[in-house]
């Protein structure tokens, strides 16, 4: 048999022979990693999710035109091709024109946009009614419909006279809905593009295009100046609103997870140390007598770091199943949608919970290492 | 040349003169018995053959080498390349089977050998008891696997402290008989006890 086997042996009997205590220093191991892998999945998953849950607060990105012109449709689909397509949850066109309401002799602030695109950028944009479907239907702000009074079902003439001409172009719009969101967007009408360009007479013209992307704060950064490199005459631009609070709630949330698991490892370090302290004093007389065969300091310090990188190996392996199971329901429960197992945690909670329980056999090992032989063996 | 030479060695803990000039030759192939009662300092020159204590004074020649002023590191090694320890309180780890208790000797000095291990059993008469643990084995056959261990590495110098103490009259025949057989072999054996009757077996005695 050779050496590293006797010394598996010795190692794994150790464990296996004197569960009890064992079993202590094991479930403190396996606490810790537990915590430690499931708060490491989480910490690499709150991104994506809270990405996914700011999304629902709104564009994060916005293109608009550099210079005096106009951009096209498809100069803004040009631009957007930068972005990857399962990160580019929604693009929404605007095109604004004040246009007048026949019937109330006023003038509004008209939308046009793709209602379709509407609610996945701005999916906090409630409708009272339902969103239009043609181009003769409307949506009228609530502010807007308030102070005209228009209800649902509503017939409004909308008109709209170019800068060149004497003729205004009009057009009888059916309202569908009355849009609700807590900001500017209720003093507006909104229409199709369509709709818009039969009003104006110029087709394919945009004002701004509003996206919503789920990305952390950095690459979005990266998109923004790729954006801007590509096309001298388009400017992308964060909307700081959105990506900041998420920027700084993100860095919040992994603080207190990093607190968190910081903590905890330091307590499974305090309870690994402490069992292993009650464990060398248990085994004196063993460790007297190793001695006492010949055991150099090394090969007693060899020994119990191996029975605690055992202990450890042990731990992280239970710790990284059971923190996973731990993540999967706080993901499931707080953020309703459930988490994909990161084959990297496996080695890291086992690598961290080896060097833990490393850590924790340093003082243990110094005491081991100062027992006498000949006090701990000597005859009654 | 003797195996062992104490030379005037004191062993002096404060006002406490726990050994005074004490001097001892031992050849090799002789078997030794250090006799006297307790608190005479036996244990405290076992500690000091064993190279487990230093004396405060005087000189320990083993094989013609002084080794009193040795470092522990260094009296680990001549432990374990030259002494085989016996003890009253038998002392096996007790989560490792009787052959892997022997095996923890050879691990030390060098390489471990489990034919060569269960063989030192069967010298013992428990070959058959190999896998057994030491919860499972009586006190006299712990004491066999530990004369057992002692002999695994072919010691030059056997030193047992009380071995007989914690025996039964036939587990202390059957140790005595183990021990009579090794000095007929050549072994060299240091036998400490309070036990005239252990001593009397002894052929030669020195009397502290």
């Amino acid at each position: 048999m050779s050496r590293r086997k006797m010394f598996l042996k010795m190692v794994t009997a150790s464990l296996l022979r004197r569960r009890s205590r064992m079993l202590i220093a094991l479930l403190s191991i396996a606490i810790g990693a537990t915590i430690l892998s499931g708060l490491v999945t989480i910490y690499y998953d709150v991104p994506r999710q809270m990405g996914a849950q700011f999304r629902g607060y709104g564009a994060n990105m916005i293109l608009v035109p550099s210079g005096e012109e106009k951009m096209t449709l498809e100069k803004a689909r040009e631009c957007l091709s930068v972005i990857p397509e399962d990160q580019l949850l929604g693009a929404t066109p605007y095109r604004y024109a004040n246009v007048e309401m026949t019937s109330r002799q006023r003038t509004f602030v008209a939308a046009a946009t793709d209602f379709e695109q509407v609610q996945a950028t701005s999916p906090y944009f409630a409708v009272e009614g339902r969103w239009p479907e043609g181009d003769r239907e409307v949506l009228v702000g609530k502010e807007t419909a308030e102070t005209i009074g228009v209800k649902l079902n509503n017939v409004i003439e909308l008109s709209y006279k170019p800068e060149d001409t004497y003729v205004k172009n009009t057009l009888n719009m059916t309202v569908v809905g009355i849009l609700e969101t807590g900001g500017d967007e209720e003093a507006y009408i909104f229409t199709t593009l369509k709709a818009m360009d039969a009003l104006t007479g110029v087709s394919g013209q945009l004002d701004v295009m509003e996206m919503s992307v789920s990305a952390a704060s950095e690459e979005l950064e990266n998109y923004v100046a790729e954006i801007s490199e590509k096309n001298s005459d388009m400017s992308a631009r964060l909307v700081k609103r959105v990506t900041k609070s998420e920027t700084t709630v993100l860095a919040k949330l992994q603080s207190l997870v990093f607190l968190v698991t910081a903590v905890v490892l330091l307590l499974t370090m305090i309870c690994v140390s402490t069992t292993m302290m009650a464990v060398v004093s248990e085994r004196r007389k063993e460790i007297g007598l190793r001695k006492a065969l010949g055991a150099s300091d090394q090969s007693i310090r060899a020994e119990f770091l191996g029975e605690g990188m055992f202990l450890g190996l042990l731990g992280g392996i239970l710790g990284t199943a059971l923190g996973f199971a731990f993540a999967q329901v706080v993901s499931v429960n707080v953020f309703g949608s459930s988490i994909t197992f990161q084959p990297l945690l496996l080695p890291i909670t086992v690598i961290v919970s080896m060097g833990i329980a490393a850590l924790s056999c340093l003082l243990p090992i110094r005491r081991a290492i100062e027992i006498d032989p000949a006090l701990v063996l000597k005859g009654e | 040349m003797s195996l062992l030479e104490l030379k005037n060695i004191s062993k002096i803990y404060g006002e406490l003169k726990a050994l005074d000039n004490v001097n001892i030759k031992v050849e090799k192939g002789e078997w030794v018995a250090i006799m006297g009662p307790s608190g005479s300092g036996k244990s405290t020159m076992m500690n000091i053959i064993g190279c487990m204590d230093k004396p405060s004074l005087g000189e320990v020649l083993l094989d013609g080498v002084d080794i009193s002023k040795e470092s522990s590191k260094k009296l680990t090694e001549i432990r374990r390349d030259k002494i085989g320890l016996i003890f009253q309180q038998f002392h096996m780890v007790n989560y490792l089977t009787a052959v892997e208790n022997v095996m923890v000797s050879q691990y030390y000095h060098s390489m471990p050998d489990e034919e060569e291990a269960l063989e030192a059993l069967g010298r013992v008469g428990l070959r058959e008891r190999a896998k057994h643990l030491p919860s499972q084995l009586s006190g006299g056959e712990q004491q066999r696997v530990c004369v057992a261990r002692a002999l695994i590495n072919a010691p030059e110098l056997i030193l047992a402290d009380e071995p007989t103490g914690n025996l039964d009259e036939d587990n202390e025949n059957i140790v005595l008989d183990l021990f009579r057989q090794l000095h007929r072999e050549g072994t060299t054996l240091i036998v400490v006890t309070h036990d005239p009757e252990v001593a009397e077996i002894i052929n030669e005695n020195f009397q502290e």
